[in-house]
């Protein structure tokens, strides 16, 4: 079996949109959360969303990629040269090694959209320009970025709802462990625009704090409505501990746990027993108990029922450890499926500047809240061992756990 | 629209949508290669006929379409068809 490690890390969300911007919103509580105008006026119930800008790469990449290139592309390769630059692996490592890419997405519907918006109108496929059969395709972002970096191992995009990110990074995690890849970049994408939220928003599940964007994403607190969608991108770059160590990488934490579960039952509500069956699982393979780990980065994406779903399933495998949560999703919003991935890398930023984010707008407990150890404010703390979960409809479970090398 | 108006207009949507130095496109040049056109983009080339010329461009169209000139020509003569 290989030791499973992290030497890079990229991201591009809406509280910074590289690792440096991210660290210092992660350590003030900032929230990336705003109203999009435009959401009310297609009829959205709520227009709250992670506000981010989206990129402009006409320098940094050719016409022909990125015409097949939807904005979660975009991102995906920003968060993706970025940890590719940290983990020191430059064009000429790229073309003489075996690297993959397992990525999260579950969706490009802007892309599908506006390429059948044109077939309508203009009764014409050809005319829907030969982008958007590339831009479409749920595997968007493995296909661009597999061809833009010339990847030649493991390639695919892994669909889990809300926890595609997580899953990525466990599937690369256990291919390295198993010997069958050296190195993978993994890493969760997610559209951010009316069409990809639409239906979410339709089944009510988000925040209508309208008047106080900043303080409608509140996990955990009592007086929670609703989760906020937010999205970008976020990579990290796994590899064999004996390939770090070949090429004299930094490296950034190891990954020792990846627990998984399916809930088996309803399509949205979350499940306790399921929930918890993914915690048991990664703290086993991780082969440590729950005293060893040091920060809890919870799944709790700000809903009535998920929150409290959560926070008994780590009471029930924490029970009084009184180990730190946090929910990043306070100042992030729901990162869908980018989450898993981009709060591995808020964890590490986190562990490799030893402290806790906070999760902000905790400010009434409620009865199952209030057994776990929420950190509200910013504090410092020496993070060794951290476990991030990640939840999505259809009842997928994914739990993480990393550990900081000496 | 004037022969020249529709030449300004093809070179100002192959710099805008294919990025070509204006410097390279000449009348005598190949279109092909100097675009480095593969048979994706030449899909787009369809689109922007479309959308600048409202006609639909086929691709046995193209198969005589060697230099910019014989592109302008082209166009000028469907434009005229309409």
């Amino acid at each position: 079996m290989n030791r499973v490690v992290i030497t890079g890390i990229g991201v591009y969300s809406c509280i910074g949109q590289n690792v440096d911007e991210v660290r210092d919103s992660l350590f003030k509580g900032k929230s990336g959360i705003g109203f999009d105008a435009i959401r009310k006026e297609m009829g959205f119930r709520s227009a709250l969303t992670g506000v981010l800008p989206v990129p402009n790469l006409k320098d940094k990449l050719h016409r022909r990629f990125r015409n097949s290139m939807p904005e979660e592309a975009e991102y995906a390769f920003l968060a993706t040269d970025e940890a590719l630059k940290m983990a020191k692996i430059d064009d000429a490592f790229l073309d003489n090694n075996i690297v993959g890419i397992l990525y999260g997405n579950d969706s490009t519907a802007k892309a599908t959209i506006e390429g059948v918006d044109v077939m309508r109108a203009k009764k014409d496929t050809t005319l829907m320009g030969s982008g958007s059969i590339f831009q479409s395709m749920n595997s968007t972002i493995t296909m661009n970025l597999s061809t833009i970096f010339r990847l030649k191992g493991i390639n695919f995009t892994v669909s889990g709802a809300c926890a595609s990110g997580s899953h990525a990074i466990g599937m690369g995690y256990f291919l390295i462990k198993h010997g069958m890849q050296e190195t993978v970049i993994c890493g969760g994408g997610q559209e951010v625009n009316p069409y990809s939220m639409g239906a979410f928003d339709g089944i009510s599940a988000f925040s209508i704090r309208e008047n106080e964007p900043t303080k409608a994403s509140r996990p955990f607190d009592k007086n929670r409505d609703g989760l906020v969608p937010s999205g970008g991108a976020a990579t990290v770059i796994l590899e064999s501990y004996e390939n770090a160590k070949k090429r004299g990488a930094t490296i950034l934490g190891e990954v020792i746990g990846y627990g998984f579960s399916s809930n088996g039952g309803h399509i949205s509500q979350p499940s306790v027993e399921g929930s918890a069956r993914s915690l048991k699982m990664s703290l086993k393979d991780a082969g440590i108990s729950v005293k060893d780990v040091d920060y809890i980065n919870a799944h709790a994406t700000s809903t009535p029922i998920g929150d409290a779903f959560e926070a008994r399933a780590i009471h029930e495998v924490f029970g009084d450890a009184k180990c730190p949560v946090t929910s990043t999703k306070s100042m992030t919003g729901h990162e869908c499926w980018m989450a898993g991935a981009s709060e591995i890398v808020y964890s590490l930023l986190m562990m490799h500047n030893s402290f806790v984010a906070p999760n902000i707008n905790f400010e009434t407990p409620d009865d199952d809240s209030a057994k776990l150890n929420i950190i509200s404010k910013t504090i410092e703390k020496n993070i060794d061992v951290f476990l991030s979960n990640s939840f999505g409809f259809g009842g997928t479970n994914s739990s993480l756990i990393v550990k900081k090398i000496k | 629209m004037s022969n020249q108006e529709i030449i300004e207009k093809i070179n100002g949507f192959l710099v805008d949508e294919f990025e070509a130095d204006i410097n390279l496109i000449t009348p005598e040049a190949s279109l092909k290669e100097t675009l480095d056109l593969d048979s994706l983009d030449f899909v787009d080339l369809v689109v922007v006929i479309e959308n600048n010329f409202g006609f639909k461009a086929k691709g046995e169209d193209f198969v005589n379409i060697k230099t910019f000139q014989d592109f302008y020509d082209y166009i000028i003569q469907r434009v005229g068809d309409k």
